[in-house]
């Protein structure tokens, strides 16, 4: 596992017209893929993700844009927080088999 | 039932245009997102970890096999096949699109049903024992009242913006299966010296961050009254609740902060100058509410309890199905059914479209087409035959509805969590998931007998935690799941708030500790009669807690 600095952040939300989870891409898109996240290691960059996220809020692309902490693991992104983890890959429940 | 009128339909199809139009003003941008969740979450909508949340309400959890048809559909049409049933007695779809949101709207108009004020600072959807107008021990049938209190705080405009969300349950019974001590206002009915039927009221109840059981604020008042005195108390909450600290705005807080007796002396001038007037029920509005629950048309017919013994003697299988899901009807003849929601590793009150449909199927052709959802999770077949209990057991068996532990330690009521929910600190399904593989045994759960264990994934307690037998609260230190847990709590009329056992566990130790209190219970016991709650009240915290702990109980930190 390679930790990222204690910095790195990807910009996360939830798309306004279905409510699904997203993350700011490198090409400027909003993508289901954490893996695919535009990544910001110092404060210039997250400045520049939050203006990013709020211009997109006020586009009504997506909801309530937020920073989070993020690391590289078998050679992808991962949520650090258990929280962002669930929100990046789904229940960790399988659910609709009763 | 309760069957719209015209009126009603104008109402509910009014609000779906209504909202479809302000969903059509959020997506082109005209409404901020501050601006649309007010108005979102009056209809049911929130948004959650993944996706929209619908809440939909189940009118004091009476369901019928047509809407239930139709809650099958929307999940299998606008969700991912599947429903959660809560612990309000609603209906919550997890994967819903706000594009979709109207148009689902419109279809549980079809069915007569709606999402207003399933969310919101106002009055909640009324929940009620999921017996009613059923059970045995029933005093009176009190869906009319709640049917009459539901028209009644629906878009009423004084109370649509209280200072906080407002949770109101009815029961009939003396058994009290609605948990009524734990609600804003709770309502069970008493006889008064003359014999007359009448509601206890009791304020102030609730969970949450602050739990408190409620109190009696009036011993007896006239069923006709109930609007008026219910008036009163949210006329009193709506001025002096707090509206500055979110977690002090409940009506627990103004009842404990001014005192019972101060808040009473408000409510009784506001009710005394309202008494005998606008709100008093008409007697023929009485009636005319009363008569969509006229019992159906049961044929007469004697108990079998014979046939059944024999029945027993030779099915184990029915017979532990029968002792715990099958509950005593008023009728001669007939039983009441749970389905327990909680087969092994199944999600607490979660149910497939195929199963919705398969169960819609089961209640036209054995419970005259009724059923009901509990505030356990569970749903209810009101009115089965006795002769037709075995060919039920054996269609719910095929389904894994038959899972013999209604209030037993597996039936456990759990609070979506953190795999869903975006209160949640800690995850609830898994835990509940973990608990009742472990215990699947079915002799073991009978053994340990009645038990009742609720799990939330944070402290608002939606998994009622507070008033379990042994109660389970998640929360999250330094990224950690961690899991408390309580002992003594109780949901009936013996209404108590559990104590904590101690320090939290990692979620791989639940079951095992679990296992320990329960072992412990099982060696104190006086006798089999002895429930867990029972000998929680007769020996106090220590045992069990050395029981977890050892002598070591700082060891763990959380």
């Amino acid at each position: 596992m390679t930790m990222l600095s204690p910095m790195t952040q990807a910009l996360t939300a939830n798309r306004l017209s279905d409510g699904r989870v997203v993350f700011l891409t490198s090409t400027g898109d909003w993508s289901a893929d954490l893996g695919a996240a535009r990544i910001a290691e110092d404060a210039i960059g997250q400045a520049e993700l939050n203006a990013i996220g709020e211009q997109a809020e006020a586009d009504c692309v997506i909801v309530g844009p937020y920073l989070i902490e993020v690391r590289e693991a078998a050679g992808t992104l991962q949520a650090v927080e258990i929280r962002e983890s669930i929100r990046a890959l789904g229940p960790t429940v399988q659910a609709g088999q009763f | 039932m309760y069957r719209y009128d015209e009126f009603d339909h104008q109402l509910v199809a009014e609000r779906v245009a209504q909202f479809r139009h302000q969903v059509k003003r959020r997506l082109d941008g005209q409404l901020t997102e501050d601006q649309f969740k007010p108005l979102r979450l009056m209809n049911g909508l929130y948004l959650q970890l993944h996706a929209y949340m619908l809440r939909v309400n189940v009118p004091y959890g009476v369901l019928s096999a047509h809407q239930l048809r139709k809650l099958a559909h929307i999940a299998r049409r606008y969700d991912r096949d599947y429903g959660h049933f809560t612990t309000r007695q609603n209906i919550q779809y997890n994967w819903i699109s706000l594009e979709d949101t109207a148009d689902i709207l419109a279809e549980l108009a079809e069915v007569e049903m709606n999402a207003m004020q399933s969310s919101g600072n106002c009055v909640r959807n009324i929940t009620a024992d999921p017996l009613a107008g059923r059970a045995r021990d029933e005093i009176e049938d009190p869906r009319p009242w709640c049917e009459l209190i539901r028209q009644y705080s629906i878009l009423n405009p004084e109370f649509s913006y209280l200072p906080r969300k407002f949770k109101i349950a009815v029961t009939g019974a003396p058994k009290d299966r609605a948990a009524v001590a734990v609600h804003d206002i709770g309502l069970r009915m008493h006889h008064d010296a003359h014999g007359k039927p009448g509601f206890e009221v009791i304020v102030g109840g609730g969970q949450g961050r602050t739990p408190v059981i409620g109190k009696t604020i009036r011993d007896w008042i006239e069923p006709e009254e109930i609007l008026a005195y219910i008036e009163a108390i949210l006329r009193v909450y709506n001025l002096y609740g707090r509206r500055d600290n979110l977690y002090k705005a409940r009506i627990k807080i103004l009842v404990n902060a001014l005192g019972l007796d101060a808040f009473r002396e408000l409510v009784e001038t506001e009710y005394e100058a309202m008494r005998g007037q606008a709100l008093a029920v008409p007697a023929a509005e009485q009636e005319r509410i009363a008569a969509y629950f006229q019992p159906p048309a049961w044929e007469s017919g004697s108990d079998l309890d014979a046939e059944l013994d024999t029945l027993r003697a030779a099915d184990q299988d029915f017979a532990r199905w029968f002792d715990s899901n099958v509950s005593a009807h008023k009728a001669p003849g007939y039983a009441i059914v749970t389905l327990s929601l909680k087969a092994t590793g199944q999600e607490p009150g979660d149910l497939s479209a195929d199963r919705m449909d398969a169960v819609a199927d089961l209640a036209d052709r054995y419970s005259l087409g009724e059923l009901r959802v509990t505030h356990r999770q569970n749903l209810v077949f009101t009115d089965v035959k006795q002769s037709q209990l075995q060919a039920l057991h054996r269609e719910l068996q095929a389904l894994q509805l038959a899972t013999p532990n209604i209030g037993l330690l597996t039936d456990m009521i759990a609070c979506p969590g953190l795999d869903y929910c975006a209160l949640a600190n800690a995850r609830s399904i898994p835990v509940a998931q973990d608990i009742s593989r472990h215990f699947a045994a079915a002799d073991k759960l009978l053994e340990i007998g009645e038990l009742s264990i609720n799990i939330s994934g944070c402290m608002n307690a939606c998994g009622h935690h507070h008033v379990a037998n042994i109660g389970i609260l998640g929360v999250n230190k330094k990224g950690k799941e961690f899991f408390q847990i309580t002992l003594g709590g109780a949901a009936d009329e013996s209404a108590a708030l559990g104590d904590r056992l101690g320090p939290g566990l990692p979620q791989n130790e639940l079951p095992g500790a679990i296992e320990t209190l329960v072992d412990k219970y099982l060696e104190l016991r006086t006798s089999e009669s002895e429930s867990f709650l029972e000998t929680y009240r007769r020996v106090g915290m220590t045992p069990f807690k050395t029981a977890v702990y050892g002598d070591d109980a700082a060891r763990r930190v959380a």
